[in-house]
């Protein structure tokens, strides 16, 4: 079988798990583990954009935070530049962390309130000790110029902007430290669609000046579409599928990707389709259904679907899917 | 019958303002709208434009420092706002019912699920309690509530936002409204289970053949739910027509820049449109109309009257009403659409 991931990859993730605890009983004792994260595997080339699509709860975020240790993972590895981010010692995972960088969905909630937005951007840079305080503020400067914000919006405070400027010093402060790889946390899901497309923009065009690579995590396929060079689906702490952007939205296999894509309303009134309409809840993580995850919501589930776990398969090149569908029994 | 001469619903001049202080923020300035019988109208635009205080100002909902100030609300031939207090309680309760933005803080959180629907149920049947209990359970099972026994003995906090919006459609299919206000239904909600929702409210169009007054701003929901569509921008309606008509053919500025800007599924574009700027503040709006600071048509045709006096909503087509200089003229006729 070949791997999800590669040595060419900027980062390489593989069999990542997060459990969180769940304490119970007058001793509270460990009564059981919420699978957050249950085994994900996945590589991104540099200078692309994964984009990691699912619906609320299904860990999308706890993969993100998990990758740049934030969270502590429970198990697996996430190696940037062939470098073991989980298991490397405090001093060099130092130097890695500047690489690193994180844009939140709420960056307002991130922004110390009484500080001008230029102290907060700076800051990462008086962390890592770079530069004269001169030279931190033209960076900072230069940050703003380059998410379209002007050199006297250094000096304002956070309630002094709208929502997509706050998006945008968001940006700016990861790109402060002129990381490689940016974790983008549903950058774009709080705001209204001419300032979501604003922000996009900017993102794509970041990527483009800047070389960089990107995690893109949002729950909205269409968004997640039009940035993305390849995506990943996950489903209740599992991805279920991981195709090139193309291949997955012209020809989705599994079939949660499949109801996934077909339940997005699609603004034009003309065209009429057949929606598959799920059945049901998203279950709990705290105790997943047995064999594949989705088959209690599946509209193809068979009788294996619930006795046995199917495995990630290349069911077309560079297409994997993980579901019994695809899978030789 | 309703149609477009002969509405079920008609808003002409709605203003509702709040006294803060800070200044009077005029959240709904002169809105005009109307519902027809058995139709989903949708009503779209960013947030913070007055859709929900429009929405809170029909069913007569607008606390303190909120006023309305002047405007009709004809329902059926009657205004709104001239009915007294217990004469509108009787219209929430058989007439016209509202789901709201946040379905769990909108049920009652000391009551179990099933009782909230019981008492709904109360109003207007002589039925035992336990009959209606389980025409309750039975409700529930028909929004697809899992397990619906069980969970009518919940409270709302034991429900997630899907369920507790699903219990909220519940209480309105118990009402039998003619004219159901549903405030952004599915915002909060994942895509799958949107779809189940929208489908809930198309069910209640079909079979007990409500009128639907749909809030959104995601146009998607809009072109697969809505009949007609008003498009709201800062505190007034700038254009309002069929469905089809306004994603062919939008004319106002704005929608034409709101439908460039969302991302469409298996359509990728390198570049998305945008609208620069901001909106308007609501306390101390400019003269002229309200989205010249950010309108490319003015720029482009050089339109110097839209920062000088504010255009009206005029009809342009049968069924077609647009708030543009772009399409009338400075005495307020119609003007050639040769731009
Ligand atoms: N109680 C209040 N006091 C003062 N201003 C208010 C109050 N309620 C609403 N407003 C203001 O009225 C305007 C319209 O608000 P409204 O809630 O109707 O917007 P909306 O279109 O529903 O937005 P969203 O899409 O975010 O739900 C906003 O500027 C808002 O700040
Ligand atoms: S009236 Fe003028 S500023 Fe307003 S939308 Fe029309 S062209 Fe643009
Ligand atoms: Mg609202």
């Amino acid at each position: 079988m070949r791997e999800q991931t590669n040595d060419k990859d900027l980062i390489q993730v593989e069999h990542l798990v997060k459990y969180y605890p769940v304490y119970g009983g007058v001793f509270r004792h460990v009564v059981a583990w919420v699978k957050a994260v249950d085994d994900v595997s996945f590589g991104i080339k540099e200078g692309e954009t994964l984009g990691l699509v699912g619906e609320s709860g299904c860990g999308k975020s706890t993969v993100g935070h998990t990758m740049l240790r934030l969270l502590a993972p429970t198990g697996g590895q996430v190696k940037f530049d062939g470098v073991d981010i989980l298991a490397a010692p405090e001093r060099t995972l130092k130097n890695i962390r500047r690489n690193l960088q994180i844009v939140f969905q709420d960056p307002f909630a991130s922004l110390d309130p009484r500080l001008p937005i230029g102290e907060s951007i700076a800051e990462g840079l008086k962390i890592h000790k770079i530069g004269t305080p001169q030279e931190r503020f033209e960076r900072v400067l230069e940050v703003l110029s380059k998410v379209g914000l002007e050199d006297y919006h250094a000096m304002r405070y956070p309630h002094e902007f709208s929502g997509g400027q706050r998006q945008r010093i968001g940006i700016a402060r990861a790109l402060v430290l002129q990381p490689q790889f940016i974790v983008l946390d549903e950058p774009v899901s709080a705001l209204d669609v001419a300032i979501q497309a604003e922000v996009l923009n900017i993102l794509k065009y970041l990527q483009r000046d800047l070389g960089l690579t990107y995690l893109f995590i949002a729950h909205n396929l269409a968004v997640v579409e039009h940035i993305s060079d390849r995506v990943a689906v996950m489903y209740l702490g599992k991805i279920v599928e991981l195709a090139g952007r193309d291949e997955l939205f012209r020809n989705p296999l599994h079939p949660y990707t499949r109801a996934l894509m077909s339940a997005i309303p699609i603004p034009d009134p003309t065209l009429k389709r057949e929606q598959i309409i799920l059945k049901g809840d998203v279950p709990s993580p705290l105790n997943p259904p047995p064999g594949c995850r989705f088959h209690p919501r599946c509209p193809q589930a068979m009788p294996i679907c619930s006795q046995q776990e199917p495995e990630m398969q290349e069911a077309a090149p560079e297409q994997w899917v993980c579901c019994w569908l695809y899978q030789e029994r | 019958m309703h149609n477009d001469l002969n509405p079920l619903l008609e808003v002409q001049g709605l203003k509702t303002y709040f006294y803060t202080d800070d200044g009077v923020v005029k959240a709904v300035d002169g809105v005009d709208f109307h519902v027809n019988a058995r139709e989903v109208l949708g009503l779209v635009g960013e947030s913070g434009c007055g859709k929900s205080v429009t929405a809170l100002s029909i069913m007569r909902l607008v606390d303190s420092p909120g006023k309305t100030v002047a405007g009709k609300i004809l329902y059926e031939g009657r205004d709104l706002l001239s009915l007294d207090k217990s004469e509108m309680i009787t219209i929430r309760g058989n007439r016209i019912s509202m789901i709201f933005q946040q379905p769990q803080t909108s049920l009652n959180p000391v009551f179990t699920v099933g009782d909230q629907i019981v008492e709904v149920f109360q109003i207007h049947s002589q039925l035992s309690k336990k009959e209606t209990w389980e025409k309750a359970v039975d409700l529930l099972q028909l929004v697809g509530i899992p397990d619906p026994e069980r969970k009518a003995h919940a409270y709302p906090h034991e429900m997630s936002g899907g369920q507790a919006q699903r219990v909220m459609i519940a209480m309105a299919l118990a009402l039998k409204p003619q004219l159901l206000i549903a405030d952004e239904p599915t915002t909060a909600l994942d895509v799958t289970i949107q779809a189940q929702i929208l489908n809930l409210l198309r069910d209640l169009r079909n079979h007990i053949e409500s009128s639907i007054i749909l809030i959104t701003h995601d146009l998607g929901v809009i072109a697969e739910m809505a009949d007609r569509v008003a498009i709201m921008y800062a505190g007034r309606i700038v254009e309002q027509t069929d469905v089809r008509t306004l994603f062919a053919q939008p004319l106002h500025p704005y929608t034409l820049g709101l439908i460039a800007s969302v991302p469409v599924l298996g359509n990728v574009k390198e570049e998305l449109a945008t609208i620069p700027g901001n909106v308007p503040n609501l306390i101390d709006l400019p003269p002229g109309c309200r989205f010249a600071s950010r309108c490319k048509a003015r720029e482009k045709y050089g339109l110097s009257i839209c920062t000088a006096c504010e255009p009206d909503l005029l009809s342009v087509a049968e069924g077609h009403t647009v708030r543009c200089w772009l399409y009338q003229d400075g005495e307020g006729h119609k003007a050639p659409l040769s731009k």
